[in-house]
């Protein structure tokens, strides 16, 4: 996030797109409800008809994946109703007049061909964005799961840009991270070209400086992201994987591939708190702790970066994921010695300025957002005030393109996947909650009622949902929550899960896979048959 | 600004301020059961009357604007006599169970009995007794003691703007449901459980896990990307309850997840030694895994485990480590990888792209941002 | 007009109407039509509908007025008009045995009508009607001659305070809705009369619907506002017809909508039937309904003239109040200030009740002794029976002794003798009322009643309610009645709202003029007035008793023994004190104690 949660309230225009604020991120959706108390207007782009669209000004339902196309022609209006800031463009952008250029032929009419969206509705959330004084856009994967993820987001920088609505308070980019420390994970260098804070691994002096710090030698290749280790270990080139408190099999797209892919494995180490679906194909499977059971810290979506403290003793011989990494570290050679967790802590501070400012005793009570360079920084609420890091940022002109899988006579709905409020993720954690099992014990695919009516099936019945890739039985819920045409399908649910149907095309650049759009077919289960069988 | 004098200290507020605001600021405790300074002004409980100089009747403090040259006086023998009388209504109308109430010790109401020294009462009476349960998994909902502070009523609608309850009734049968006296069926955030004064709302999993002298430690909640900090209350290693502080930066609200999903940590079905497998990897079907989650049956007889065997740590990360040496002879560094884990923290993830860079080198790190 | 020319009017109020006065008034119609008179306006026999007159004791009432001369019946049935028609209207005698009486004209001279003017009087269902006694004349001068200042001057002068009970001066309460800027504001006339016994509004309401709406017009021109809703209990189902009759019928001549009476001004008037809680009364419960919530009052950290209804400037006057502003426009606010005393001006309705001989709705100038209500209007107590007391202002008001009549009525008066003025309950007592009991009977409503908001109101009515429960049972103890005081005390000083503040009126007005009545049931476990039936005792004179068995028949307990002839014993452990074998006594054998 360009900003921090507490300044949502005070947005006079909430722009969300791709995002289900209110179940994905609920004390985030409290801040949203704040401002729309005091009077914010509230944009919605979503192709589902998510809870925070009763409450929208505007609700532009496009058909999945055609977000550039939409965001273009939005800014399209912008230009020629020339809302731009011009002393923000010139002052802090390059590139403007090409990219002015690329817009030329995405009319609002031809955003309404492409996206479904009425031409009257991109102008005037055109319109709104561009005179609102303190908007701020809020996107989730919504927007990033797709084949052209990046794309997205650079039309959204685009139009933040164009705007001069970045670098102040409550205005900015913000997408919203799903996970308790994603933003850590990144910062702390778990990504194939990065060294901790964003340093690249091609870079020889950034190399040449972990190496004198770390005492080895590194490796000056950029490595493999997460889909493609999958795709290489399938292929036989990668032998061994150590997943730490990852599911892949369920989160990962297309699951027969996972599950192939990982058998194929010589070896795999996974540590985790459960034996997840992961698990049972490793060789080895190490017990850790859980977030209860630790001392560290977790950045959230603001970047602050908080203590995690340690309330209980993990069960058994269940040990710490540090424990685990420095004994393994010494068995192979390798000398990692540390007294505390907050000894690494400042270890990654000394190789990461926007952390050095930050120690345990700073963050004791309240944590702070980086960047935090020297011990009197007060931490960093909103990013790009006075100016951007590479001091002028770059239009990227981009061009729509449709999603990879689209629906054909064969498979003629678009499948979403997401989140629901009450589970998590892979549910490794929630589904052992039994309160949370009463209340949301079961998978479903919700279905538009026309959808519904022409396939024959009634609300509450089993169907099957198939992809080219595999198919699920589920149940059926009728909501007019989906657009027609699309299904949706939370993917906590193991038993039916939503990634056995997706598919593993990736975006070029972010490698991120298209989990938001697949074709698939949609079949009512004859249900005396399938006893029969059984 | 507007200057105005309690108890005879002279301070100066805004003028949106009400008497409670300014006497809080002088550090002045008035008792209340029904304020919070996040939600509109109920004025209810009618304990935080205060006397004006110029008015008749003493005033409500927590609804009564500030006004230059007031002269307050926030305790005085008739005001405690009030306040005592109402409390004494209240206890006159509620089970008196501290015994079995899961917020003993941490009652609001307990406290100003006890402060009152309320132990008679004189106006016993009709007590509302209520005999069906809310089946909702998550929110005890025990109405008999509702002191009808509304401020569960007020968080619903006001912040999380879910209207799940309000009052129905009359008189003193008044009471705090949902529609139609049914079961709740929300978002089951629990802000309602965080707010309420008495024990008329608590948490289901909180009920006999142990109520007082829990050892309090700050964290983080380990769900979304919210950052919400957490509070674990903890007893004999256990978590027995989850609440925020009002004064973090999600200002004490959490969601359903964050409060009520913590069961997890203790599931019998944890893992608690390291594992190897002896089976081959058999043929893994995902639809037919009919075994369910939190079965609550001990780890070792869940399918699955048969595969593996127990084995101490020592032998664990000797066969890892002598395989990833072998792995890295043969086929070079390039064909091991690690997958780091967004739940884990900064210090973990750090140490593991570390042991995967500088110990195994290769650059082959990354972790589930994309999902 | 025709010499000929009859006019019959039936009064169609609730009152009239549940009497039958529906079916006189088709009588009439079938009549003149079968006798081929026509009827209708112009026409030879001209019925009418008409609104309540106030004295429902004697419905049906029926006027007929031939060649001008106007014939008052009483207790009309259906089968008595046939009569009527052939002696009076047919051949222009009137029959004198069925005439109104020397009550009638007593009830009626010591009356002031200034709101009840046109109830009786004119047909509420007609625009036409209304406009024919003047009816939107203040209106039309209000938008098209006056400024909104001048209009709140005249209110101002006119002395005009609310007629809802807490008497706030109507025009200043304007003042600060006018002063106040806001996009938009809103007049709320308050139709949800809920005490028991009182229908002054409704008379209103059902009788005069017209003056309410030219009332709120009015109010509306003077303050700026451009909404209005006519908050109506749904249980009043002729008021919610006739009202939504008369705004259609407004809409249709152009009197409400855009541009009224050319002055650039809008205005459109909803009518809001709802629930009729009681509490719904209070004004801001009231507004919190209209938003859409529960009825519950929120305290008055603003003027709701200043920030009422979603927050912007509201007036809610009492449907009696605006019904008052009309006449003020155009009689003239000397007028009316002239009708009261110095503080309050016009007059008020009071809905008289109880051991009266004339039971019924009064309006009389505030100012007016209650002994001229009581004796003068109201005929005396029935049954030849001595005054006790009469309490003023609905449950949540107080009971007043014999000592207070010569008190005249008016908003501070009444505060000093312990009661209020209310929405004009007017209930008398005679000597054979207990007054535990009736203060018991008030808090039972009341106690129901509360919304439940505040602890005082909520739980402290409710023991009240269980004291003097107890006291009527004999279970009193000794320090209740200063337990009884302290906590009526302490409900009226704490509570949120009014209704809190009022509710304990009934027992600590009933404490301070009838202190030994509650002495006796606690310490005697005695009712002196006899109505309290767990003190009271039956037993049998057995000097007296001829054993004829009448009380051994009617028992429904089965307590009375004894053999045919002989005196009979009643049975303590079995009498359920229904009093059934008293009244079947023929020779007063029954003793009670």
């Amino acid at each position: 996030m360009t900003n921090s949660i507490e300044e949502i309230k005070d947005n006079d225009l909430l722009l969300v797109i791709g995002s289900n604020t209110t179940e994905t991120h609920p004390i985030i959706g409290l801040q949203m409800k704040k401002a729309l108390k005091k009077g914010a207007a509230l944009i919605v782009i979503d192709p589902r008809r998510i809870e925070l669209v009763k409450r929208a000004d505007n609700w532009l339902q496009l058909k999945p994946g055609t977000d550039v196309a939409l965001i273009n022609s939005i800014m399209h209006v912008i230009v020629k109703e020339n809302l731009i800031d011009r002393s923000f463009i010139d002052a802090r952008t390059q590139d403007f007049d090409a990219f002015k250029e690329s817009l030329s032929e995405y009319t609002p009419e031809y955003g309404e061909k492409i996206t479904g969206v009425p031409a009257e509705k991109i102008i005037e959330t055109a319109r709104l964005y561009a005179k609102a004084s303190s908007p701020g856009i809020y996107y989730t994967m919504g927007v990033t799961q797709h084949t052209h993820g990046t794309d997205n987001v650079f039309c959204i920088a685009n139009l933040a840009l164009m705007t001069g609505n970045l670098g102040r308070r409550s205005t900015g980019v913000n997408p919203l991270r799903g996970q308790n420390n994603v933003q850590g994970a990144t910062d702390m260098g778990c990504i194939p070209n990065f060294y901790p804070g964003y340093q690249s691994v091609s870079i020889p002096e950034v190399r040449e400086k972990f190496e004198r710090a770390w005492k080895a030698g590194l490796s000056p290749r950029p490595g493999l992201t997460a889909t493609e280790m999958v795709d290489s270990a399938r292929r036989g080139d990668l032998k061994a994987l150590f997943i730490k408190g990852e599911n892949p099999v369920l989160s990962d797209p297309d699951i027969n591939h996972t599950v192939k892919a990982l058998k194929k494995l010589d070896f795999l180490v996974v540590q985790d708190i459960f034996l997840t679906e992961t698990a049972e194909l490793a060789d080895v499977v190490l017990p850790a702790a859980c977030f209860a059971e630790k001392d560290g810290t977790f950045t959230n979506t603001e970047r602050r970066v908080q203590r995690v403290r340690k309330a209980v003793d993990p069960p058994g011989e269940a040990r710490e994921d540090s424990w685990i990494i420095t004994r393994l570290a010494g068995k192979l050679g390798y000398d990692m010695h540390y007294l505390s967790a907050e000894d690494v802590f400042s270890e990654a501070g000394k190789m990461w300025p926007a952390l050095a400012g930050m120690n345990y005793s700073r963050i004791e009570r309240k944590g702070l957002q980086w960047p935090c360079t020297t011990r009197d920084h007060p931490g960093t609420p909103y990013l790009f005030k006075g100016g951007f890091p590479k001091k002028k940022a770059v239009f990227t002109s981009v061009n729509y393109r449709p999603s990879e899988e689209l629906p054909d006579s064969e498979y003629p709905l678009t499948l979403i996947t997401g989140r629901e409020l009450l589970q998590y993720h892979t549910g490794t954690m929630t589904r052992r909650v039994e309160a949370v099992n009463r209340a949301s014990p079961e998978g479903y695919v919700e279905i538009n009622p026309e959808d519904a009516a022409g396939a024959g099936i009634e609300n509450g019945r089993m169907v099957r949902i198939s992809s080219r890739r595999g198919s699920i039985k589920i149940m059926a819920l009728i909501s007019r929550r989906s657009l027609k045409g699309t299904v949706f399908i939370p993917f906590h649910y193991k038993e039916a899960a939503a990634n056995m149907l997706t598919s593993t095309k990736t975006d070029p650049v972010a490698k991120i896979p298209e989990l938001k759009v697949c074709a698939v077919k949609l079949e009512r289960i004859n249900n005396a048959r399938e006893k029969e069988q059984v | 600004m507007v200057n105005l004098n309690i108890d005879g200290e002279q301070i100066s507020v805004d003028k949106n301020s009400t008497i409670l605001d300014a006497a809080n600021k002088l550090g002045i405790t008035i008792p209340t059961l029904c304020h919070n300074p996040e939600l509109t002004t109920f004025g209810g409980c009618r304990l935080c009357l205060v006397e004006v100089d110029g008015n008749p009747r003493p005033v409500a403090s927590c609804a009564t604007f500030v006004q230059d040259g007031m002269q307050v006086r926030s305790s005085t023998p008739y005001l405690e006599r009030l306040r005592s009388t109402n409390i004494e209504l209240l206890l006159s109308d509620h089970p008196n169970d501290c015994m079995l109430c899961e917020r003993a010790g941490n009652c609001k109401l307990q406290e100003l009995a006890y402060y009152y020294g309320i132990r008679e009462n004189r106006f016993e009476g009709t007590r509302r007794i209520y005999n069906t349960q809310d089946n909702n998994p998550f929110v005890s909902r025990e109405m008999e003691k509702c002191v009808m502070c509304g401020q569960c009523v007020r968080i619903c609608e006001e912040i999380q703007g879910a209207r799940a309850i309000d009052f129905s009734y009359k008189g003193l049968w008044t009471k705090v449901t949902p529609p139609f006296e049914r079961d709740l069926d929300c978002e089951f955030c629990g802000q309602c459980v965080g707010v309420c004064p008495t024990g008329a709302l608590t948490g289901k999993m909180w009920s006999n896990k142990g109520r007082q002298k829990f050892r309090e430690v700050d964290t983080v909640c380990s769900y979304c990307g919210c950052g919400c900090n957490l509070t674990l209350a903890v007893k004999k290693n256990k978590i027995v309850r989850v609440y925020s502080r009002k004064n973090t930066i999600n200002e004490g609200m959490l969601c359903a997840k964050g409060r009520f999903a913590y069961e997890f940590v203790h599931s019998p079905e944890r893992l608690s030694r390291p594992l190897i497998r002896v089976n081959p990897k058999s043929n893994w079907v995902l639809e037919d895994s009919d075994q369910p989650y939190g079965s609550g049956k001990p780890r070792q007889r869940l399918a699955g485990f048969q595969d593996f065997k127990e084995v101490s740590w020592d032998e664990a990360l000797e066969y890892i480590a002598f395989k990833i040496r072998e792995i890295k002879e043969n086929s070079g560094p390039d064909a091991i990888g690690g997958l780091s884990s967004a739940r884990c923290t900064n210090e973990e993830n750090y140490l593991f792209q570390k042991l995967i860079r500088a110990v195994i080198g290769t650059n082959n790190v990354d972790h589930c941002a994309r999902y | 007009m025709d010499d000929k020319k009859a006019v019959v009017k039936v009064c169609a109020g609730t009152g009239s109407v549940s009497a039958g006065g529906g079916e006189v008034l088709r009588a009439f119609e079938n009549l003149s039509r079968s006798s081929g008179i026509k009827t209708g306006f112009n026409n030879r026999c001209m019925t009418q509908k008409v609104g309540c007159r106030g004295f429902c004791s004697r419905d049906v009432l029926v006027d007929v007025i031939l060649k001008g001369e106007k014939t008052t019946y009483e207790g009309i049935k259906p089968d008595m008009v046939p009569r009527i028609f052939e002696e009076h209207i047919i051949h222009g005698r009137p029959i004198r045995e069925w005439m109104a009486g020397d009550e009638h004209k007593r009830f009626h001279s010591g009356q002031t009508k200034v709101v009840l003017s046109h109830c009786g009087e004119i047909d509420p269902e007609e625009l036409d009607a209304y406009a024919a006694a003047g009816g939107y004349g203040s209106a039309r001068k209000a938008y098209t001659l006056m400024n909104p200042e001048e209009i709140i001057e005249e209110i101002k002068r006119s002395n005009l305070r609310g007629r809802g009970g807490a008497g706030f001066p109507a025009g200043h309460k304007w003042e600060f809705a006018r002063k106040t800027r806001s996009d938009k504001k809103y007049v709320v006339c308050n139709g949800n009369e809920s005490d028991p016994g009182a229908f002054a509004d409704r008379c209103i309401m059902e009788g005069d619907p017209h003056s309410i709406i030219e009332g709120m017009m009015i109010c509306a021109r003077a303050i700026g506002a451009d909404k209005g809703y006519i908050y109506v209990r749904d249980s009043y189902a002729l008021a919610v017809q006739r009202l939504r009759r008369a705004l259609k019928q407004c809409y249709e001549q152009g009197l409400l909508g855009k541009n009224i009476f050319g002055s650039g001004q809008d205005l459109d008037i909803r009518l809001y039937p709802a629930p009729g809680a009681f509490i719904s009364g209070e004004a801001t419960a009231l507004l919190k309904v209209i938003e859409g919530k529960r009825a519950m009052p929120v305290p008055r950290m603003h003027r709701t003239a200043e920030k009422g209804l979603w927050n912007r400037p509201t007036i809610v006057n009492n449907a009696e109040t605006l019904a008052n502003v009309p006449g003020i426009m155009s009689r003239g606010a000397e007028w009316f200030a002239g009708l009261g005393t110095e503080t309050s001006g016009g007059t008020k309705v009071f809905s008289m009740t109880g051991k009266v001989n004339n039971t019924g709705l009064v309006e009389i100038p505030l100012g007016t002794t209650l002994r001229e209500v009581i004796y003068d209007i109201g005929g005396g107590i029935s049954n030849g029976r001595n005054f006790k007391a009469v309490q003023l202002g609905g449950p949540t008001g107080g009971c007043i002794p014999e000592s207070f009549l010569d008190h005249q009525i008016d908003y501070e008066s009444l505060a000093l003798a312990g009661t209020i003025m209310g929405s004009g309950g007017m209930v008398v007592f005679d000597q054979h009322t207990c007054m535990v009991d009736t203060s018991k009977f008030f808090l039972e409503i009341t106690q129901a009643e509360s919304c439940g908001k505040c602890t005082p109101c909520r739980i402290g009515i409710r023991r009240m309610y269980e004291i003097l429960d107890r006291i009527t049972k004999g279970k009193g103890r000794l320090w209740d009645i200063e337990l009884l005081e302290e906590l009526g005390a302490h409900i009226r000083t704490t509570s949120l709202c009014g209704f809190g503040m009022t509710a304990p009126n009934p027992v600590l007005s009933t404490i301070r003029h009838f202190r030994d009545e509650y002495a006796v049931h606690i310490k005697d476990k005695k009712c002196p007035a006899m109505v309290c039936k767990d003190l009271l005792s039956f037993s049998c004179i057995p000097e007296n008793c001829t054993g004829c068995g009448m009380c051994k028949m009617v028992c429904p307990a089965d307590a009375v023994r004894g053999i045919r002839k002989k005196p009979h014993k009643i049975d303590q452990q079995l009498c359920i004190k229904c009093g059934s074998c008293f009244d079947a006594c023929k020779f007063g054998a029954i003793h009670i104690q």
